[in-house]
């Protein structure tokens, strides 16, 4: 009883909180002053027809190295903690109940589009929506569909982490030569613009995106990985 | 605009749906099937704000992944009950 009644109280407080907000919402008639100039100098200074990518790469690309950092993080104390109780060689996976022949042919089918809608949105990062980050979680995606449809398949644990050591690397990297040989760091003037919405256009945007797509695909697969490969409890 | 506005609303009205469905059904399949239905009703809805990006990161993360991963989660819970 006095538990409801403290659950619609903070219903009751959030809602009000929200209401305000909602209340006092006025739509901006103009952009703010970054927002603007973000807008008006993508095309000259970055050549990204997707201002989103320009910003988040170029103008914002430590941002996004820090954000990918913290995935890896992520993936690496799941990976100690979950070590602790990691199955022997060859015991996981192999109790698995059957996964079906619906799923089995449809992972089949669907895999070889998924794999190439990923690829597809990590190297037009600049020219159409999504980028790097989205592009890896659809390469994931896909691989936790083929767990799904074959638990006792496993891939490559060293492919994995060598795919993911050597896009991180070489995304820093392309960080430091931009220092060297450009404005700063990750600066985008690294490689010529090229023909605006061109594919190879935009500097080292689409290098980036697709390094990034690759480490956060790799990351999320390790996490995958290493949830597979812990013993039953 | 109103076009806009009736798409925006008929989405809304579809995430709380799927969000009370997933709070009050019984069974754990359709309730990780209506958290996936809600990430895509929201994705929907930030198509409709004009953010196809968080768009995109919403429908490959929330409605992609973590369904796929739920499911997952879920053969093994029951796999461990068969032994």
């Amino acid at each position: 009883m006095i538990r409801n009644a403290l659950i619609g109280l903070m219903l009751f407080i959030l809602g009000s909180a929200f209401l305000t907000l909602t209340m006092g919402f006025e739509p901006a008639t103009e952009l703010n002053r970054t927002a603007a100039y973000y807008a008006t100098h993508a095309q000259e200074e970055v050549g990204a027809q997707n201002v989103v990518t320009a910003v988040l790469i170029t103008w914002r690309g430590l941002d996004t190295l820090g954000e990918v950092t913290v995935l890896f993080l992520t993936a690496a104390i799941v990976s100690l903690v979950l070590s602790r109780s990691k199955a022997p060689k060859g015991a996981s996976g192999s109790g698995f109940l059957p996964s079906g022949e619906l799923l089995t042919t449809g992972t089949k089918m669907l895999l070889p589009l998924i794999a190439l809608l990923g690829a597809y949105v990590m190297a037009n990062g600049h020219l159409t929506p999504g980028g790097g980050f989205q592009g890896g979680a659809i390469l994931a995606s896909g691989a936790l569909l083929m767990l799904l449809a074959d638990p006792s398949r496993r891939f490559g644990h060293k492919i994995i982490h060598r795919v993911e050591s050597a896009s991180g690397l070489a995304f820093v990297g392309l960080g430091l030569l931009g220092m060297l040989f450009a404005g700063g760091f990750l600066d985008n003037k690294l490689l010529p613009l090229g023909q605006f919405g061109a594919l190879f256009s935009a500097g080292i945007i689409p290098i980036v995106s697709v390094l990034i797509g690759l480490k956060v695909g790799a990351e999320f697969a390790s996490i995958l990985e290493s949830l597979e490969e812990t013993e039953d409890a | 605009m109103t076009l806009l506005m009736l798409a925006t609303l008929l989405c809304g009205a579809g995430m709380i749906g799927a969000a009370l469905v997933a709070l009050l059904t019984r069974q754990t399949a359709t309730a990780v099937l209506a958290a996936g239905l809600l990430s895509l009703f929201a994705s929907v809805l930030f198509v409709l704000l004009a953010a196809p990006d968080v768009a995109m990161t919403e429908a490959a993360i929330g409605s992609g992944l973590t369904t796929f991963l739920f499911f997952y989660v879920l053969g093994r819970i029951r796999r461990e009950d068969k032994k």
